[in-house]
């Protein structure tokens, strides 16, 4: 891969640090009166999504990362992997449990996932914005509550559990965004 | 910051650009008062600096080579060698690479020079110009702070900046930087922690920080502090945080300039950078006397930064390198 020196530091540019892939948030100049100039850097572990800031030597440049995002869609699982498939070119590749991550909860078949390949191999797995699922479990319905009248939790038919007007009952289709795991409305 | 702008309008808002010339005003009147006479010295020269960490961009004129000026600095002294008297410089300053938040690679400078006296006298001419340039009619004046360098690092960091050894500099950069910074100098080292730990934590208002680390002399002169270590009688400004001066009891003695000039060359050549003669004219200059004085240069985009309270260098320019 490619080096990048600290001036070519942009938001979103994927870089090695200290052997793990990293994507760059924010890259700041700063240069005190005499002094040599340095940049400080805020970077996203892309293994562990921690947020991390170093401060490197202006000019000094770290390695690229072969980071690639790719649109890919959720085939099955089979317990110990999850299977997503690249659409044109019918390419499949088996993700890990923790490269899945928080997106398990809001995972059905077929759903088109933004597919994160470090060296080639899934290493995180980002849901569609909207997914649309149906509540297997909530407290009954209460008649003649309306939209705002508060809310109870639910639980998705994948499992995640999220806050849902007192209305809706099992059976219930949701859209929910998955980036707040916020209720959006109702799927007649 | 690496965005480019496609927009053709100013950065400036009409605020900013009536407060900038408000500025110029008030500054123009302070050192009209006070008989300190402008001076407009080349932007355009033969020579540059050889300081290692501050880069000029080299023109072409005609098939020579030229510099486009990182200060004012060397034609000012070479004009109090010739017994002008007290001076001040309005006008640009260019340095290389120097594009952020906080810094355009062309920028607005303010330079001048108090003959006999020492820097604790400009400190206090510093601050009386920055609040009047600052200070909005009947407010009250920004608070000023003194405190040396060693001070700073006593109380925020616990240790002596000028006792300490590099290795313990080293492990202290290294936690705040990153691993990179295990085998760097001493001076870069303190300004990672300066930068890092103490400039966040500075008081509000006026600061100013003297006695800098014999290593980050530039063009000061050395002296003891009370402890009998040796520093540079260098200073700089803060405005709630933010670095907008740097001034220095001057240094006279030629023999210390030449060889700190040549220590320039030979840390330019280990750091592969592009090599960068001494101004001989400027050496001439001191042969013949340079007086005794004071001289600070102020960085007037971020003061007016700190006037409209603003964080963005672009929005006091009309137009930044990024709209030109």
């Amino acid at each position: 891969m490619a080096n990048y020196s600290t001036s070519e530091f942009r938001s979103g540019l994927k870089v090695m640090l200290d052997g793990d892939p990293c994507s760059i948030l924010d890259n700041e100049f700063v240069k005190p009166g005499k002094g040599q100039a340095f940049n400080r850097v805020k970077l996203r572990n892309l293994k562990t999504a921690r947020v991390l800031e170093k401060t490197f030597k202006s000019g000094e440049s770290l390695e690229g990362a072969d980071v690639m995002d790719k649109d890919m869609q959720y085939l099955y699982t089979d317990g110990d992997f999850w299977c997503f498939m690249e659409p044109d070119t019918y390419e499949q590749h088996q993700a890990t449990e923790a490269a899945v991550g928080d997106a398990l909860q809001w995972l059905s078949e077929q759903d088109i996932c933004i597919v994160t390949l470090y060296n080639g191999s899934p290493l995180s797995v980002t849901p569609p914005n909207h997914v649309e699922l149906e509540i297997v479990e909530t407290d009954p319905g209460l008649r003649g509550d309306t939209a705002q009248g508060g809310s109870k939790p639910a639980k998705l038919v994948t499992g995640a559990v999220v806050k849902v007007p007192l209305f809706l009952d099992h059976g219930d289709v949701v859209k929910v965004d998955t980036r707040t795991g916020e209720y959006q409305g109702r799927v007649k | 910051m690496a965005y480019e702008m496609n927009t053709w309008q100013p950065g400036a808002s009409r605020q900013a650009l009536l407060r900038r010339a408000c500025l110029l005003n008030r500054l123009r009147g302070f050192f009209a008062e006070r008989s300190v006479l402008e001076v407009d010295v080349p932007l355009l020269g033969k020579s540059s600096i050889t300081d290692v960490n501050i880069d000029s961009i080299a023109v072409t004129i005609d098939t020579a080579k030229g510099y486009l000026q990182t200060s004012p600095e060397y034609f000012m002294k070479r004009l109090l060698a010739d017994g002008s008297g007290d001076i001040y410089y309005l006008g640009k300053a260019f340095r290389d690479g120097e594009i952020g938040t906080r810094h355009n690679p062309e920028f607005t400078m303010l330079e001048w020079y108090r003959c006999n006296w020492d820097d604790h006298q400009l400190m206090t001419e510093v601050a009386d110009l920055l609040n009047i340039l600052i200070t909005e009619e009947h407010c009250s004046p920004m608070a000023v702070t003194k405190m040396s360098y060693g001070q700073c690092f006593m109380d925020q960091m616990g240790f002596d900046p000028h006792g300490a050894d590099i290795d313990q500099l080293r492990s202290a950069a290294v936690e705040l930087g990153s691993s990179s910074w295990s085998d760097e100098s001493r001076t870069n080292c303190l300004d990672l922690i300066f930068s890092l730990q103490i400039e966040p934590k500075l008081p509000s208002g006026i600061v100013i920080i003297h006695d800098y680390p014999e290593c980050q002399c530039a063009l000061s002169k050395i002296s003891k502090n009370h402890k009998g270590q040796p520093i540079s009688r260098r200073f700089e400004v803060f405005i709630d945080g933010l670095e907008v001066a740097n001034g220095y009891l001057e240094l006279t003695n030629i023999d210390e300039q030449v060889k700190r000039f040549e220590d320039d060359i030979q840390h330019r050549i280990q750091s592969g950078k592009s090599l960068r003669a001494i101004d001989q004219k400027f050496i001439d200059a001191l042969h013949s006397g340079l007086p005794s004085c004071a001289g600070v240069a102020v960085g007037l985009d971020r003061v007016l930064m700190r006037a409209l309270d603003i964080t963005e260098i672009d929005q006091v320019l009309a137009f930044s390198w990024h709209r030109t």
